[in-house]
């Protein structure tokens, strides 16, 4: 603000008006480079195969037409992807979030006999860890391979996330939890009616937090899930757009609008909309989460 | 205030056990809900730990961890001569030096630049469309890849447009290092750049205009006063980036690579991941993930310690 208001009372050198206009040019060019693959893929998936493949298309969908959204929501494998994404999600992002809260509050009261030791027993897996195939193993012995629990209990805390938490809850002021102490509420209490309720906009960060990195996933059911029909999207959707397995998507040669790419580019924005819909949000608070965690981290 | 004082006075003295259990029992509610946290901690992150031993042993799933009769370091001496081992090496270091050299300086340039706009609604359109890719799955990301990179993708498109010749680009081992860092750039730097833009708003703005009334134009104020302003973050997130030399993006190389191009994108934990999960060698996976590990922690202690005789910052 102050910056404005100097520069109003001095008229702007040459030299800063040529820096200015070198800059938003440039700020405009990575712009466009971050946001036109995502745009190609757009209008490809709505235009029609005529045009695809003779490589005509730049700017503007040519021959619009929704058909591949259709081939796209006529693919089994598709639906079956999306309902375990769904389920993985639902339940994942439920599980993260009380196991964090769980973990976050105890830590974040000073009063918490045994505060340090857990703390050290906690944040020393964030350096050290036993690696891919030890936890395999362990994913492996417990006998929830290729079922929803492998896919979740693995990641059930992320610490950084963790952290952040506790650096929420911490900031409750402590003569809240003294005043109720003295009013004879007991920590059960004070942690669902005082803390959980105050601390709704952390809550809220977690679950956008957690469901997106469920929403996204594939690492994880490729290690340890089998069974296709329990595959979420994300790895249906390798098979299709990166391994080009075009067997569940039925015969295309009767055509004259769908092609293997549009249906692909179909496949990738059915997948990227559910996130472009919660955009403003996690905006909103994920770089709220990234401060927290930057700042006292 | 009345439990803190207790709790001071106890500190001096070891405690009974019965003064133990007193304490505990006094949270007894907070211990409840570490029931769960702790467990998870124990089995999936404690409980691999344990499981390293098996690099040390010859691994079989009936006999268990500690049944399984001890190898002493048979795995890594295997790992260590074997001609392959420095190819791995080379391309994890390779490909995440890259990162490092082209992917650390960008968010840090473009923090500045977004940092220069005055055009509130300008700003706000390029860091929308800065931060989305971050949320764009690594599988969709690698998707646009393969697509745009076939041989009448976007790229060859354009190249034929210019009467250049189509390239399959991801058959050939020399462009996947380009491809890697570039793609890495796009998801992640406009996301990165947040941190600094944060540090960049405390910068102190009687400063930057002290520097304007003597007479420092726009190009002498960045790198005379904002810039050195956020140094202190600067080498906090280099020092984790180096941190993170040896385990950065194994997840995004499996979706991208394929055996004609192993020569420059096969890395250590790609290599686990073959070795490991597809041929089920459990111990010898194990211990090469092991070394890769301690070589990762090697790193970030030095890497730590530098940083704290250079800046007088460190993550510890």
């Amino acid at each position: 603000m102050k910056k404005e208001r100097v520069r109003g009372r001095k008229p702007q050198s040459l030299g800063s008006r040529i820096f200015d206009v070198v800059n938003y040019l440039l700020l405009a060019a990575v712009g466009f480079v971050m946001f036109y693959p995502m745009f190609y893929v757009f209008i490809v998936s709505i235009s029609s195969a005529e045009y695809i493949n003779q490589g005509a298309i730049s700017f503007f969908p040519r021959g619009i037409n929704f058909e591949a959204y259709k081939r796209v929501f006529d693919t089994e494998s598709i639906w079956t992807g999306y309902k375990n994404t769904f389920l993985y999600t639902i339940v994942g992002t439920a599980v993260n979030v009380a196991l964090t809260a769980m973990c976050a509050y105890p830590l974040s009261r000073k009063d918490f006999y045994g505060k340090k030791p857990l703390t050290v027993f906690i944040t020393l897996t964030m350096f050290v860890s036993g690696g891919m195939i030890p936890l395999y193993l362990v994913v492996n012995g417990l006998h929830i391979m290729d079922t929803m629990w492998a896919v979740i209990l693995p990641s059930a805390i992320s610490t950084y996330n963790m952290i952040v938490m506790r650096t929420s809850f911490s900031a409750i002021p402590d003569s809240l939890v003294e005043s109720a102490h003295l009013d004879g509420a007991n920590d059960v209490h004070i942690f669902f009616k005082i803390v959980l309720p105050l601390s709704k906009p952390i809550l809220a960060t977690m679950v956008l937090f957690y469901a997106v990195t469920h929403w996204n996933s594939y690492f994880p059911a490729l290690l340890y899930l089998n069974d296709q029909s329990k595959y979420p999207v994300q790895v249906i959707m390798r098979n299709i757009i990166i391994d080009g397995d075009m067997a569940q998507a039925g015969d295309m040669s009767g055509m004259l609008n769908v092609v293997a790419t549009n249906y692909k580019y179909a496949i990738i924005i059915i997948s990227v909309i559910p996130i472009l819909l919660i955009y403003p949000f996690l905006q909103k608070y994920f770089t709220k989460g990234v401060m927290i965690g930057a700042v006292k981290g | 205030m009345k439990t803190l004082k207790r709790k001071q006075k106890q500190t001096h003295v070891p405690m009974t056990g019965k003064q133990r259990w007193k304490q505990i029992q006094k949270n007894k509610f907070l211990w409840v809900l570490m029931i769960l946290p702790v467990l998870y901690y124990a089995i999936f992150c404690y409980g691999p730990m344990y499981g390293v031993l098996i690099s040390f042993k010859d691994y079989k799933i009936a006999k268990g961890v500690w049944g399984s009769p001890w190898v002493g370091f048979k795995w890594f001496e295997k790992f260590l001569m074997d001609p392959y081992f420095w190819k791995l090496v080379r391309n994890t270091l390779l490909l995440n030096i890259y990162g490092l050299i082209f992917g650390f300086p960008i968010p840090i340039i473009l923090a500045l630049m977004l940092n220069e706009v005055t055009h509130s609604k300008f700003k706000r359109v390029i860091q929308t469309v800065s931060y989305l890719p971050h949320f764009i799955s690594t599988v969709v990301v690698c998707g646009m890849l393969t697509n745009f990179l076939s041989m009448d993708g976007l790229i060859n498109q354009i190249l034929s447009f210019f009467g250049l010749e189509k390239v399959l680009f991801l058959m050939y081992p020399q462009y996947f290092r380009t491809i890697f860092t570039a793609s890495g750039i796009w998801q992640s730097c406009g996301w990165t750049s947040i941190i600094y833009l944060a540090s960049l708003t405390a910068v102190d703005q009687e400063i930057v205009e002290a520097a304007m009334i003597d007479g420092a134009n726009r190009w002498q104020r960045i790198r005379n006063v904002t810039l050195p302003a956020i140094v202190p973050t600067i080498s906090t997130m280099l020092i984790m980036q180096v941190g993170k030399l040896m385990t950065l993006g194994y997840e995004k190389i499996i979706l991208l690579y394929n055996g004609s191009t192993y020569e420059t994108a096969d890395t250590i934990a790609t290599y686990v991941y073959r070795r490991g999960i597809l041929n089920a060698d459990y111990s010898y996976s194990t211990a090469v993930g092991l070394f890769q590990s301690v070589v990762g922690v090697i790193l970030l202690v030095t890497a730590n310690k530098l940083s704290k005789k250079i800046s007088e910052t460190g993550l510890w």
